[in-house]
């Protein structure tokens, strides 16, 4: 069985990130990138899936500027077998991505297609759910648990209720939460062997899509600076507060 | 002439960062106060090819850069100086023994040492011969098939918790030719451990003496040839100085983060201390030295990659260096958090502690300039350096 991943570059989860002066995104000059984090867990299930020998390949797939080889490197690096590289420099829309995503798979046959919820920089929580429905496959998003039972996979779920288990049939696409698993660290003699891993580079125009953009970015604006708090002199001016001037409480 | 990091050196980095925040930072000061070798963590350090860092790839080692091991160690040393300090010492020790040491002796060690499995030390220092290192009085006598060790060692890094120690010793005459280095099992009979020495700093990892008494070790447990055990032990030393050096650089880089984050948080005469013009100028200074602290080792790194002629001169340049301006900024990063950088409370003391040792060992820092003063004062010396 083949699994396939798909990581995206963001910037990393450490930065502090600045809006740029003409409020039209984020600056990202000068800051590192790295994985999502939520698409490193991906990579991790599914290397953890090929050692408990469920899985005999996975590749991962990304589709970005030419930096974000290095993020499929990293991906390498952790264990995956090999890489594709949709190359682009424009900023997908979700559906895009998703239906850049269904090419690949089309051409890889992979039996499960596992990605991150989200990425952490557009929050946008949409790829997954829309890869499956444009693949008809069975999808389980926000696992926090993935199980071979038999010809299923069991995914549970982190719903806003608790836990909810799914058996889905496969193909499938599953979507990782942040309880997944814990990634583990790239040891430096992979890091040096991922370099001779190979990485299949297709050129976005090639695939024949329209890629026109549905989606309009209107502003980006720094979320309010966080005011000082005030010391209130008793229980009563606090409930005073809370239902009067935060409205919080009626 | 290129400054940036490649991609490798830039994946290196980030696991060597990850593992420090992670494994490292938060245990640190717990280690420090219960005087804790962590030699689980060193292990797992080892899993991931920390501990054979640039040994010889032909011996099982990774083969990389003393560039790139110095960029590791940086990391490293930003979450933990004593047990990357003890990282640095076990890298050195065992360059040592796989490169020079019998087929027999790197088949019997090298997997386990670089793995990090087992644990090396280097023993130079004598209680009667410190920076006169070449005056070294541990005797090695051939006795058929084998060498019998007597004298002391004073001041060995991981001492009692190590396995293996590479020792010199003297074979023939007075002075640096009469020196041989041998690969002696730790734990064999006649090999006698002193208490671990109560430190200023680097309490993390224990420092003791070691006495030899009749202690037989095979020959095949020589390294290299007899008569060039200091030339071996100078040639470890060089790598161990941008080692040492970095370990200082990286700590001062935590100090100053911590200083400066402090400086946004804490307020004195209704202002963040950031907006004082007197404690600008103070990061101002620190940050100018710390970098060029960093480029020195950096360059000091390159040189012995490319087996320069004045390698040994910048390694002593770069380590006198960056150990100084590691301590000054470490110091001037408590200065800068007042009452509280003095309070264990706050890692600022604990950095002061731990690196002020970095301008002692590994040839103090007085014993740096007479290096470097020797080869600055050749002929055309202007012209090479
Ligand atoms: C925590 C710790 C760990 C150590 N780990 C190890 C280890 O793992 N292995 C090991 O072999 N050693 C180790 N050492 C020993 C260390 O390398 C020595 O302490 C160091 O080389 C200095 O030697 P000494 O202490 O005998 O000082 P001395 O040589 O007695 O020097 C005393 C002072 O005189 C100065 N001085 C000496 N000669 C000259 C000169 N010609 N000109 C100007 N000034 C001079 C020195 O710089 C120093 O300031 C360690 C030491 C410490 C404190």
């Amino acid at each position: 069985m083949k699994i396939l991943v798909a990581i995206k570059r963001v910037v990393d989860f450490n930065v502090k990130v600045r809006v740029k002066a003409d409020e039209s995104a984020v600056d990202l000059a000068n800051c590192k990138m790295s994985i999502n984090p939520f698409c490193e867990i991906a990579v991790e299930e599914a290397l953890r899936i090929k050692e408990q020998g469920k899985a005999d390949e996975v590749v991962v797939v990304t589709i970005g500027p030419a930096a974000a080889q290095e993020q499929l490197r990293s991906a390498l690096a952790l264990g995956a077998d090999r890489g594709i590289h949709v190359q682009t420099d424009d900023n997908l829309d979700s559906l895009h991505v998703a239906k850049v995503l269904q090419q690949v798979v089309n051409s890889e046959s992979p039996q499960l297609v596992i990605l991150g919820k989200q990425a952490i920089d557009s929050d946008n929580n949409q790829t997954g759910q829309m890869l499956a429905a444009l693949c008809g496959w069975s999808q389980g998003t926000f696992a926090s648990e993935v199980v071979f039972e038999g010809d299923k996979l069991q995914v549970t779920r982190e719903v806003d209720g608790g836990l909810q288990t799914l058996a889905l049939s496969l193909p499938a696409v599953v979507t990782s939460d942040l309880r997944l698993n814990e990634p583990r660290y790239a040891t430096l003699p992979n890091i040096m062997k991922a370099k001779r891993k190979p990485i299949d580079v297709i050129e976005i125009e090639s695939l024949g899509l329209s890629l026109e953009s549905k989606v309009k970015t209107l502003k980006v604006s720094a979320p309010a600076v966080r005011q000082a708090g005030v010391k209130v002199a008793d229980v009563d001016e606090l409930i005073n507060k809370l239902r009067n001037e935060a409205k919080v409480i009626s | 002439m290129d400054f940036n990091l490649n991609e490798d050196q830039r994946a290196f980095i980030s696991t060597a960062r990850q593992f420090s925040k992670q494994e490292l930072a938060p245990n640190a000061a717990g280690w420090d106060k219960e005087h804790y070798f962590p030699k689980d963590v060193i292990q797992r350090a080892g899993e991931l090819g920390f501990c054979g860092l640039y040994a010889p790839e032909k011996a099982g080692g990774l083969g990389l850069s003393r560039l790139d091991s110095s960029l590791i160690f940086e990391q490293l040393a930003m979450g933990c100086t004593t047990t990357t300090a003890m990282m640095t010492i076990h890298n050195m020790a065992t360059w040592m023994v796989a490169t020079w040491a019998t087929e027999q002796i790197k088949q019997q060690w090298c997997d386990e040492l670089i793995s990090g499995q087992k644990l090396a030390s280097y023993c130079l220092t004598e209680p009667g011969s410190g920076s006169d290192a070449a005056s070294l009085s541990t005797t090695a006598v051939k006795q058929g098939e084998t060498y019998i060790l007597n004298g002391s060692k004073v001041f060995i890094s991981g001492a009692g918790e190590t396995e293996l120690l590479v020792v010199m010793a003297r074979t023939g005459e007075a002075g640096p030719k009469g020196i041989s280095a041998f690969a002696v099992p730790a734990d064999i009979e006649g090999v006698i451990y002193g208490k671990a020495e109560e430190k200023m700093g680097w309490h993390a990892q224990p420092t003791r003496q070691i006495t030899f008494e009749n202690v037989a070790i095979p020959v095949a447990n020589l390294l290299g040839q007899e008569g060039q055990g200091f030339t071996m032990a100078m040639k470890g030393l060089d790598g161990g100085r941008i080692n040492i050096a970095t370990c200082s650089i990286g700590t001062a880089q935590q100090a100053l983060n911590t200083a400066v984050g402090y400086m946004q948080e804490r307020k004195q005469f209704g202002k963040p201390l950031a907006a004082f013009q007197a404690l600008q100028f103070k990061i101002a200074d620190m940050t100018t030295e710390l970098v060029a602290a960093r480029q020195l080792t950096r360059m000091a790194a390159f040189k012995l990659d490319n087996n320069d002629v004045d390698a040994t001169s910048y390694c002593a340049m770069a380590k006198r260096f960056a150990t100084d301006v590691g301590f000054t900024v470490c110091n001037e990063a408590l200065q800068i958090h007042g009452g509280y950088g003095y309070i264990q409370e706050y890692p600022l003391e604990r950095y002061v502690r731990d690196v002020r040792v970095h301008q002692i060992l590994e040839g103090t820092n007085e014993i740096m300039r007479l290096i470097i003063g020797r080869r600055a004062l050749t002929e055309m010396a202007g012209e090479l350096l």
